[in-house]
């Protein structure tokens, strides 16, 4: 098909013709063992003005297909079938230097990791001003200012001066985002823009970057995993699972009503999506046991009544080394008291710089206190000695953010898992591989698993081996930091069901430390909420969502993406 | 930006993209370690199969040079064929002295080898501790250590070697052990190097403080999980400097102060081709060719072995 | 940046005074008679083993002679050699002729090197690369000296197309040949550091959105993958001037050249031990210079590292 043919078909007013449209585009990409299709039958379509996401998990070919828009597939790609019209043109083997032609002033772009996106031994201006040459637009260092200064860059012209490394994630996101609408394109690509921000940074960045684009008319092409993040954003969500659309349509219809079980299983697994369900429940005077996970309405009724945890006064300062034998204190833990109840989720929630994953580490016993008291089952944790100490490690338990570093890679899944009770001398040989047979079994994982090393298992996976993994000294209490995190919605759903389950029928205790209150809703008992260091509002989970008290907590909640939207109540 | 326009729901048939169950274990493939992975890798590359078909090689003529000559190298040596062309049972001709190369060849491969094998285990023993201490324990320990492998480093090898072989002691006692010696005092900073820098990169892994918080001691973690998971670039850096150290024996024994002249090795023998280099090259060429390709087997193998071993290269 | 070069600096003296410590320790405080140790089997004169004992001070306490010895190393004191000349003279005559020939061969590793590396690293995989890539694996492997007679012979004797042997008539032209082989093993190793650069820099995140702005592939190239490729290759570049200047000793005796490694040789040989610690005194002092230097223009080319501790 030529392009004459498509602009006949599209004839009519430019507002009426898509400014992109895909139609059944298929992606594959050359590996070791052949050709590996990542996308088929993509298509969808962008109105002029217009901001449509892409939802999926990793490995959905979301990325890809925005990508392909921009021609800026990796050297083994390729695209197989299928069109990509831009405002009527076929782009999707266009010469290289139409796709220049086009880069930057008609099709700009937002990349995900504002660390890695900007060249670190240039200056943000001259990375601001290269685009602006390149696109053959006037490039004095007013306009290097003024572009900065839109992307709400405070101090711009003294800002263009420096390096990405005096930047703040925030600030190098948005200095990308300057340099993504600097020409003032027709269509933005933004793939994950903020997921690598914390998330009241996450919050300013996207509203700035909407009240951009709706001032330049930029149509928008949004790629997020969160899918309350694209309702709120877009007009239209697009759902992609392996390689394929699987259902497009107007964000809140998508949401109420989704019809494919794939984006069923998602609308129900969002964590953002559920906290705001729970909390829309609320307002409605809904009861909300069957929103929570399965097990959490049920460990309600045993009396909680003791104290397995009591953190009194916690304080740990940092020495940090400034140069010539000098030294400045840091303090990452300020007088930090609570207590955890067994039987009970407590969750710890801050942005990074927190503390939270300081107060993990000293309640572990791997760090030592500056100050103040860990009690643990009655007896103060920095008293113990060394046989103290490796008894009470039998007792509490960490499980880890990242399913790829937590897992010695040379170690196959049996070690792993039966390392704890080799080196607490448990057991005989028959004894410990029958209890490691037993754990996987209660992580749902196949016992053939055993013989598997952990970079054959996926991230969800080798989540579930850690957890086998501090299960195996039958622990009474664990800290989970950041422990789901990293994993993709589902597979958060699922691992997070786990940890429940477990609880309810372990009676275990955990110490969740997180930066998603989405997932806080869902899980925990109680909240305490961190601020640089400071506990600055805690108690029990309903209480801190319905009526928090600080302005820092009500800045978080507020910061959830889907806050705004209006989801019934009821489950399908 | 929201719109008001009205859009289309569309919804795939389910039949075109089945639902899998979420997170499915495969259980049909045989599980693989890293090393295994690596093995797998390294078997179909033309580089080291070829690399290691050398050192094979290698190794049995150094362990039995009786099976690849008859000739003695060093006694019935006749002036009568000094320089003298190839004949029957003497393919590569005589050396100025008038001895068989073919054979001084085989016979020197002993001590070349020998030099390369026991300076990398010494260079090993002590590059991984010091290193593997610097780099797990930091603080003080690290920068005692570190400036003491400056210390060396600063000095390039022949210069040390220099200095080193100039001692009494060493030039009274000289010999494959003086040069190990050598090479060991000066090359023992590099593989520190290398093997702090790895073990720091590890350190910190979360498996590490699972491990710590499981009860495992410091020094146990070190051991079995910081050094395992090190090993890949210690492995690499050994297997070069095997080939290194080669060279560095012979271009001592060629400024006169490696081993003495009275053992057999490539060095020596290219050493004293230097005065009949122009009437007949093949004194010079054919030792120095067989130094070159054992070196350039260890280069090659440790390059097949980095490939392998890249962490980048690991799936997922 | 000032605090940066302070610190570097308070680095490198304990690195000089430790080094320098280890080879006057090793001449002079181990076991037997330093001034016989230096002469080996040559028994010098009385005269001038009293010269040496005065030039060492050898009847001060250890500590005392080291530091003396480090004040005649700067001041250029550097005593005599037996046969009465000065050191310091004969330094100054030869150090010149192998500065010349390690900037030389600096100078063709760096621009072959840089060059062959580029092509190979954007071409990844293709025939070139891997052509180019079991080469330099050859070119490591072969020893200087071999090298060293092989294109003497080759190219000097049999081709006729450069002279065998420089002598005591040191140009640059004459200095080619040497300075190829001098700088053979180091260019395959900036040829091989370039390429890797390359290679990572190319998948780098900033070039792909360098990209997606709107640069040419020529532009993105230029500013983004050379700039920041060139940075480890430099930094290699700079620091192998003083192993060039010390490894100068195996082509300096080969090529005939007249510079500070035939110098060296030849008091080897002669075991002339004074001029030995001299030699190699000043060789590391210039080998730890040009690491300092190294680390300067490192922090000039790379931002981020001025302000990490």
């Amino acid at each position: 098909m030529t392009t004459s043919d498509v602009t006949i078909q599209e004839a009519g007013t430019t507002a009426d013709r898509p400014l992109l449209e895909i139609r059944d585009l298929a992606i594959s990409f050359k590996t070791g063992s052949g050709e590996v299709q990542a996308v088929r039958n993509a298509h969808l379509t962008i109105m002029p003005g217009e901001t449509v996401a892409i939802v999926g998990e990793s490995g959905s070919g979301k990325s890809t297909t925005a990508l392909a828009a921009i021609g800026l597939l990796p050297g083994n790609g390729r695209i197989a079938g299928g069109q990509i019209l831009l405002d009527g043109e076929d782009i999707s083997h266009a010469s290289e230097k139409r796709m220049i032609e086009l880069r930057g002033n008609t099709i700009g772009m937002v990349p995900q990791d504002p660390m890695s996106n900007l060249n670190p031994v240039w200056k943000i201006g001259d990375q601001v001003k290269e685009t602006l040459k390149a696109n053959g637009r006037p490039s004095g260092p007013d306009d290097v200012a003024k572009v900065l200064a839109q992307a709400g860059l405070p101090d711009a012209a003294r800002r263009a001066k420096q390096y990405p490394h005096e930047f703040s994630g925030g600030m190098r996101q948005r200095a990308l985002i300057a340099i993504g609408l600097s020409c003032q394109p027709r269509l933005l690509i933004a793939d994950e823009p903020t997921s690598a921000l914390d998330v009241t940074v996450q919050r300013q960045i996207l509203d700035h970057l909407e009240k951009m684009t709706s001032e330049l008319g930029t149509s928008v092409l949004l790629i997020t995993h969160d899918l309350g993040l694209a309702a709120e954003r877009a007009d239209k969500v697009v759902v992609m699972y392996r390689g394929n659309v699987v259902e497009a349509g107007p964000s809140l219809e998508l949401l109420q009503n989704p019809q494919h079980p794939y984006t069923q299983r998602l609308v129900a697994s969002a964590p953002s999506l559920a906290s705001r369900r729970i909390q829309v429940a609320k307002e409605l005077g809904v009861t909300t046991n069957e929103l929570l996970a399965p097990a959490e309405a049920a460990v309600v009724a045993p009396a909680q009544t003791e104290d397995v945890l009591q953190i009194q006064n916690l304080s740990k300062v940092f020495k940090l080394r400034s140069g010539f034998g000098k030294s400045t204190d840091f303090t990452a833990v300020d007088d930090v008291s609570f207590n955890v109840k067994r039987g009970t989720t407590t969750a710890i929630v801050g942005e990074s710089g927190s503390g939270k994953s300081t107060v993990a580490q000293m309640v572990l016993n791997l760090l030592e206190p500056t100050s103040g008291k860990i009690v643990f089952d009655g007896v103060d944790t920095s008293a113990l000695n060394t046989k103290e100490i490796f008894a009470f490690r039998r007792r509490v338990q960490p499980i880890f953010q990242d399913p790829y570093g937590s897992l010695d890679p040379m170690y196959n899944i049996y070690r792993t898992i039966e390392e704890p009770l080799r080196v607490h001398k448990i057991g005989d040989k028959a004894s410990r591989e029958k209890k490691v047979r037993e754990l996987l079994d209660q992580v749902s994982l196949p016992q053939s698993t055993m013989q598997r090393y952990p970079n054959e298992l996926s991230g969800g996976q080798r989540q579930r081996v850690a957890i086998a993994r501090a299960l195996a000294l039958d622990p009474e209490v664990i800290i989970c930091d950041e422990a789901v995190s990293a994993l993709d919605v589902l597979v958060q759903a699922q691992v997070l069901n786990l940890l429940a389950e477990l609880q309810s029928r372990l009676g275990l205790t955990y110490l969740f430390i997180t930066h998603d209150l989405a997932v806080v809703r869902q899980i925990a008992d109680h909240v305490c909420v961190m601020e640089k260091g400071k506990l600055v509002e805690t108690g029990s989970t309903d209480d801190v969502f319905d009526a928090p008290q600080r302005d820092y907590t009500k800045a978080l909640l507020n910061a959830i993406p889907g806050a705004r939207l209006m989801l019934p109540p009821e489950v399908a | 930006m929201k719109t008001n326009r009205e859009f289309e729901h569309f919804v795939a048939p389910v039949e075109e993209t089945p639902l899998l169950a979420t997170d499915a274990v495969k259980v049909d493939d045989a599980p693989l370690s890293l090393w295994a992975d690596a093995w797998r890798k390294l078997r179909r590359r033309p580089l080291f199969i070829i690399s290691a078909v050398m050192i094979a090689l290698i190794i049995v003529v150094a362990v039995f040079p009786g099976l690849f000559t008859q000739v003695a190298p060093d006694n019935g040596c006749e002036l009568a064929n000094s320089n003298g062309a190839p004949t029957e049972g003497h393919p590569l001709g005589f050396t100025f002295q008038g001895c068989d190369i073919y054979s001084r060849i085989i016979h020197g491969t002993q001590a070349s080898l020998m030099v390369g094998v026991f300076s990398v285990i010494s260079v090993l023993i002590i590059g991984v501790t010091l290193g593997a201490l610097a780099g797990f324990f930091g603080g003080w320990v690290d920068t005692v250590i570190a400036r003491l492998g400056d210390i060396f480093f600063a000095l390039p090898i022949v210069l040390g070697a220099l200095v080193l072989t100039q001692l009494p002691l060493m030039r009274e006692n000289r010999g494959v052990w003086t040069v190990v010696l050598v090479l060991v005092v000066l090359g023992w900073p590099q593989m520190a190097r290398i093997t702090r820098g790895a073990v720091i990169e590890v350190r910190n892994a979360d498996f590490v403080t699972a491990a710590r918080s499981l009860g495992v001691s410091r020094i146990g973690s070190l051991v079995s999980h910081v050094l395992p998971n090190a090993l890949a670039p210690i492995i690499v850096l050994a297997t070069m400097e095997l080939g290194v150290f080669i060279v560095a024996e012979a271009t001592l024994s060629f400024l006169g102060i490696g081993m003495p002249g009275s053992v057999m090795s490539w060095g020596n023998d290219i050493s004293a081709a230097q005065s009949s280099i122009r009437t007949n090259p093949a004194v010079l060429l054919y030792p120095a060719t067989a130094l070159s390709i054992t070196v350039l087997s260890f280069i090659m193998l440790g390059d097949a072995l980095r490939d392998a071993l890249d962490p980048k290269s690991r799936q997922r | 940046m000032i605090q940066f070069i302070l610190r570097r600096l308070l680095q490198v003296i304990p690195v000089f005074l430790g080094t320098t410590l280890l080879v006057y320790f090793m001449v002079f405080a181990l076991p037997g008679d330093p001034i016989r140790a230096l002469f080996g089997d040559r028994p010098p004169s009385e005269a001038v083993i009293a010269q040496l004992r005065q030039q060492y001070n050898l009847d001060q306490p250890f500590w005392v002679q080291y530091g003396l010895f480090l004040k005649n190393l700067f001041t250029f004191n550097l005593g005599v050699d037996f046969t009465g000349q000065p050191i310091a003279a004969t330094l100054a005559r030869v150090f010149p002729v192998t500065a010349m020939l390690a900037i030389e061969a600096l100078i063709i590793q760096g621009v072959f090197g840089i060059a062959f590396g580029l092509v190979a690293g954007l071409r990844k995989g293709g025939i070139f690369d891997s052509t180019v890539l079991v080469l330099s694996l050859v070119v490591i492997a072969i020893p200087t000296f071999v090298l060293g007679f092989a294109l003497q012979l080759l190219i000097g004797v049999q081709l006729g197309w450069a002279k065998p042997t420089v002598g005591s008539n040191v140009t640059w032209g004459s200095l080619i040949l040497p300075a190829v082989v001098l700088g053979m093993v180091s260019f395959a190793y900036v040829l091989r550091l370039t390429r890797a650069s390359v290679i990572e820099n190319m998948n780098a995140d900033y070039v792909r959105t360098a990209t997606a702005k709107g640069l040419a592939r020529r532009q993105v190239v230029t500013t983004h993958v050379l700039r920041n490729s060139l940075i480890p290759v430099i930094t290699y570049l700079g620091a192998s001037l003083g192993g060039l200047m010390g490894g100068a000793i195996v082509t300096e005796a080969i090529f005939n050249v007249p510079g500070v490694g035939q110098k060296l040789y030849q008091a080897i040989l002669r075991s002339e031990g004074p001029t030995v610690v001299a030699i190699v005194s000043v060789l590391v002092l210039v080998f730890v210079l040009a690491n300092l230097l190294v680390d300067l223009l490192y922090a000039w080319l790379d931002p981020r590292i001025r302000y990490e501790n």
